[in-house]
């Protein structure tokens, strides 16, 4: 079971990649997703993606309150900092 | 109707805007704007990022909004994604309208939440090195006018 990671942006660099699989055993609520990129990534990463200027899409639709978010196999979750424009 | 594209590749502005002309002979105005690398601050090369479940419908939805604020013949949407050389052209809005103020505006209106909303992230190269823009309080200050 696996759910997939993107990162948009500054986020990317702070990942390493732009996206990865991401290995779940049951589903994750947001709580728990960031503590496991915290140890996965970085703290510092965490703490971006806890930030309210990060905002979150879930399947492809933009996430009101992310701090709702449940996390399930098949997912695909992006962490979109702020744009910066054309 | 609107058209609306993302592209992963160069475009030629001017036949884009030639076509669209030719296109809506009945507007008496085309105001169009384009943006394009500029050179300066030892800049190579731009590259911009987009998502695609969010970026291109956000596109769409602006130019919904576009339509539905200003009486316009046509309007047209060119944006890129990717790495782009100085020089190259990143975006052509241009608006078709019977009267040359619903025109300017409705382009107007468009560059400035295309640059302010839209779905990119933006780097740079200089000296061989990418660094991420952030963005720009200007941005935020022109989509105030709205």
């Amino acid at each position: 079971m696996a759910a997939r990671l993107v990162f948009l942006g500054r986020l990317e660099e702070l990942a390493g990649s732009g996206g990865a699989d991401f290995a779940l055993d049951a589903p994750l609520d947001w709580t728990a997703l960031v503590a496991r990129l915290s140890d996965e990534y970085s703290p510092e990463l965490a703490d971006l993606i806890s930030s309210d200027r990060v905002k979150v899409a879930l399947n492809g639709a933009l996430v009101a309150d992310k701090q709702g978010i449940m996390l399930s196999n098949g997912d695909e979750i992006a962490f979109l900092p702020p744009v910066s424009g054309g | 109707m609107s058209d609306v594209r993302l592209l992963a590749a160069p475009f030629d502005p001017a036949e884009e805007l030639r076509a669209f002309t030719a296109a809506h002979i009945v507007a008496g105005g085309i105001v169009s704007f384009l943006g394009q690398v500029r050179e300066g601050g030892g800049v190579e090369a731009l590259e911009l990022k987009h998502y695609d479940p969010l970026t291109l419908p956000a596109m769409q939805d602006l130019a919904v909004r576009v339509r539905d604020r200003w009486v316009l013949d046509g309007l047209l949407v060119i944006h890129r994604s990717g790495v782009m050389a100085v020089g190259e052209p990143i975006v052509l809005v241009a608006a078709a309208a019977r009267h040359r103020r619903d025109a300017f505006a409705a382009a107007d209106f468009a560059m400035d939440h295309l640059k302010s909303e839209s779905w990119f992230w933006k780097r740079e190269k200089v000296a061989g090195e990418w660094r991420w823009i952030e963005p720009r309080a200007q941005d935020f200050e022109d989509i105030g006018r709205w």
